[in-house]
Order: structure tokens, then sequence, then C-alpha cells
């Protein structure tokens, strides 16, 4: 399987990259590991006239404290977010997360910039960004702003990242002492997830991130609120589905996904100590 | 559209330098521009892991790259593995040793994902080192003497 043919640029700063968006619009993709992109190239479901190379751009790649916070640049690779000390006293979440993309050559190019502003429904990231409610830098033309795990995901594939915009950096705050869990459940090793969780629970806050159960990754608003009033994981799990509208394929109807995440939503709590 | 690009490279310690289409995925460039064809394509979909090579020393799927994204890089093959031609890397040898091939069409990128495994985890347990292979299919299911051939490396210490 080929790509159809494209441009390529490669950019050596984001302000170029930004530029390069500007100069050929709608047409253009970024590039970063491209283990998201390139396939659906070879299965021609994309085809962008010009591919716009930031993979290059190490100034994007850092795992930085910060205060309260620990700042990821957007090229950092799964890899190297799976294997970060830092990440593991701080945001332990992560790290777990990252360890379950793909299979190891994945995680040696896939990025997390690239996987977030993919915004693949299925993906596993978007659960833990949603769960730590995340802060996500998206750069443009006019400068940088800041948007919210929870204003991220706008759809199907569709992110709040603007066609002339890039995402920058990843902010998480630190939690040391909280305790974590993530599940996925799939028929094959390196499947997607047909259900996929992060849980995140911190002095008695709790976030919940789900994959795979809407058109985008959301969080589930019932779980959260129930274990912070004190809920047991049976209990607070039993409404990791609700309001969600899942979709039906070959692999699992809504019906079996919401049992799923009931199931898999109890267990992230249980490993997170609940 | 699609004017060509130059690209440079080391694969196995040759300098490699040619003139390709953007969309030219590396697997393509090593087996059709550079002639070597060890490294196998399977399923072309980045799943089966035939297509494993080293990009800086970590495992790649050379099917989900474009030849241009290693342009500048440090590049091995399973042809670039041996020290020698009379001698196989210890890997090499551990699969031979234990008959860690059935067909064999695996088994180049079995080999270049193992290197890299050991390279990261020297010591690996067997779910370690079955999780760690999870990116290469052996469609021989023969993942039982695969995964001993990896342990009897670590073993020896002389996984790099």
């Amino acid at each position: 399987m080929i790509p159809a043919a494209f441009d390529y640029k490669r950019a050596g700063s984001a302000d170029e990259a930004i530029a390069l968006l500007g100069e050929y619009g709608e047409d253009a993709k970024l590039l970063a590991g491209g283990h998201s992109l390139l396939p659906l190239m070879k299965y021609r479901l994309a085809s962008p006239a010009v591919l716009i190379d930031i993979g290059r751009l190490s100034d994007l790649s850092y795992i930085r404290e910060d205060g309260d916070v620990v700042r990821i640049g957007a090229l950092t690779r799964h890899r190297d977010i799976e294997i970060s000390e830092l990440l593991k006293s701080q945001v332990g979440l992560l790290p777990e997360v990252a360890g379950h993309v793909g299979d190891p050559q994945v995680r040696h190019r896939g990025t997390i910039g690239g996987s977030l502003a993919h915004g693949d429904p299925a993906s596993d990231l978007p659960s833990a960004i949603l769960a730590l409610r995340a802060t996500l830098v998206i750069k443009g033309p006019n400068g940088t702003r800041e948007v919210s795990s929870d204003d991220f995901f706008t759809g199907f594939l569709e992110t709040a990242v603007g066609p002339d915009e890039l995402l920058t950096e990843i902010i998480v705050s630190k939690t040391p002492n909280a305790t974590f869990g993530f599940q996925k459940f799939n028929r094959r090793a390196q499947d997607w997830a047909i259900v996929g969780c992060s849980v995140i629970v911190n002095n008695g806050s709790c976030g919940v991130g789900l994959v795979n159960m809407d058109s985008r990754p959301v969080r589930a608003a019932g779980v959260e609120s129930a274990i912070a009033g004190g809920a047991s994981a049976a209990d607070g799990a039993a409404s990791a589905a609700d309001g969600c509208e899942p979709p039906t394929d070959l692999n699992a109807s809504v019906e079996y996904r919401q049992h799923l995440a009931r199931v898999l939503v109890r267990r992230a709590l249980e490993t997170a100590g609940k | 559209m699609g004017d060509t690009v130059q690209v440079t490279m080391n694969i196995n310690g040759t300098a490699q330098s040619h003139d390709v289409e953007p969309r030219t995925l590396l697997v393509h460039y090593i087996r059709d521009v550079c002639g070597l064809t060890g490294t196998n394509i399977g399923c072309d979909s980045s799943s089966c892991g035939a297509c494993t090579i080293h990009l800086d020393g970590e495992a790649v799927k050379s099917c989900t790259m474009l030849a241009v994204q290693a342009d500048g890089h440090d590049l091995t093959t399973i042809e670039g593995l041996a020290p020698s031609a009379e001698k196989l890397h210890p890997m090499q040898q551990a699969f031979h040793e234990c008959h860690a091939l059935q067909c064999g069409y695996c088994t180049p990128g079995m080999v270049m994902a193992a290197v890299s495994l050991l390279d990261e985890v020297p010591n690996p347990t067997e779910r370690q080192v079955r999780i760690g292979l999870e990116g290469n299919l052996c469609r021989c299911t023969g993942y039982h003497n695969i995964v001993k051939a990896v342990l009897q490396c670590a073993a020896e210490g002389v996984a790099k």
C-alpha cells in the first residue's frame, strides 16, 4: 500500500510549520511520528496534498517540571513518557497508559501530541488526558492559547486544534500521592481498545476518562461524583456508561460496550485502591 | 506534485543517498532502492512487525515510515546485524539453536525486535519477552521457541 502523491515540506520550527499551514490551508496535514496519519494515507482514507513534517522539531520533545505541573512537549514519544522517572513519580497514570499504546515499535515513533491531535475516539492517551484534566497548549498565527481537556476533543477525529494551528504542549498537574488504574479491553494484542478507561483518585477527588464509548473520548462524570461522595468501586462504576452513545461495530454492540465500561471502570477503580 | 526529495542515510554502516518520491515508504526504499531484501513486508499496516528495523538503535516498523523521515539517521537491517559473514549475531545464533523459526518469514523482524527489546530490558522475564514482542506476529505460531531463544540470548548477556 502506497500513499497518494503529496508535496513534502520540512518545518524547521513551530512558527514555520504554522506559516506553512497558513499557506496551504486544509490541503495540508502535519506529520509528527506518523503512526496515526500514515496508515490512513496508505489506505487512502486521507490524501493530503501537502505533508508538513514537524518530526524534527526537537525543541517540542521534553518532559519538564514547572512548579505544581509537568509540561510535556507535543513531540514527546510514547516511549519517552513510558520510561520518564519524573512522570512515574509525579503523574503515574500517564506513563502507565503510554506503555499500553500499540507495541514497542509504535511507541518508538508515535508522539503524545500526534495521538491527541488525531482525535481518534478509541486511542488510549485521551482517557488519561481527560482523567487528569490536563491543559493543552495550542499555537497559531496569533500566538498561543490554552484549552482544557474537556474542550479539546470536539467530535470524531476532530479536536480544538484549528487548521492553521499546532498542538505544542500538554500540561498536567503533579499528583504524587494519587492512585490510578488503566484498563483496555481488546481481542488481540495491539488492537485498538473496544473500550478503555483511565481512573485517577487523588485526595478524595476522582477523574475517569473513557475511550471508544462515544464519537469522542469522554469523561464519566457520574462515576467521578459517586466516588468523590464515598461510593464503592462497584457502586460508582454502575453509572460508567450513563450518557454515552457508544458505537456498534463487528467487535461490540452498544449493550456490550456499556457492559464493558461498567466492568473496566470498576476494575480500574479497584486498581486505584477504591 | 510529489517532486522528488534527496535522502541520505547510513544503512548497516554504508552511506546511501538517492532521490525519492516523498511518498516512498522506508521499507520500499530499503528493499527496492538499496536492494536490501532481508527486511520483509508482511501485513503492510504496522501490525505484523515483519518489516522491523532499527532506527538509531531502536526497533521501528519500516512500513509505517516514509523514507524522508529517515533522512540523516542511522539504520540497521537484518543484513547488518551479524558481526561478519562467518559469525551470527548472538540473537541469530540463539534463534538457530532454539529452532525459533519455521517458515522464516517473520524471523528478520522478530530478531530485530528482540535485539531492541534486550537493549531496553536486558534481563526480561518470560512475560516481558512475550509482551515485548507483541508487535511481531508469527503466522506459524512458533512463539514458544522464539521466546525461548530470546531468554537464552538474554541469559548469555550479549544482547547488543
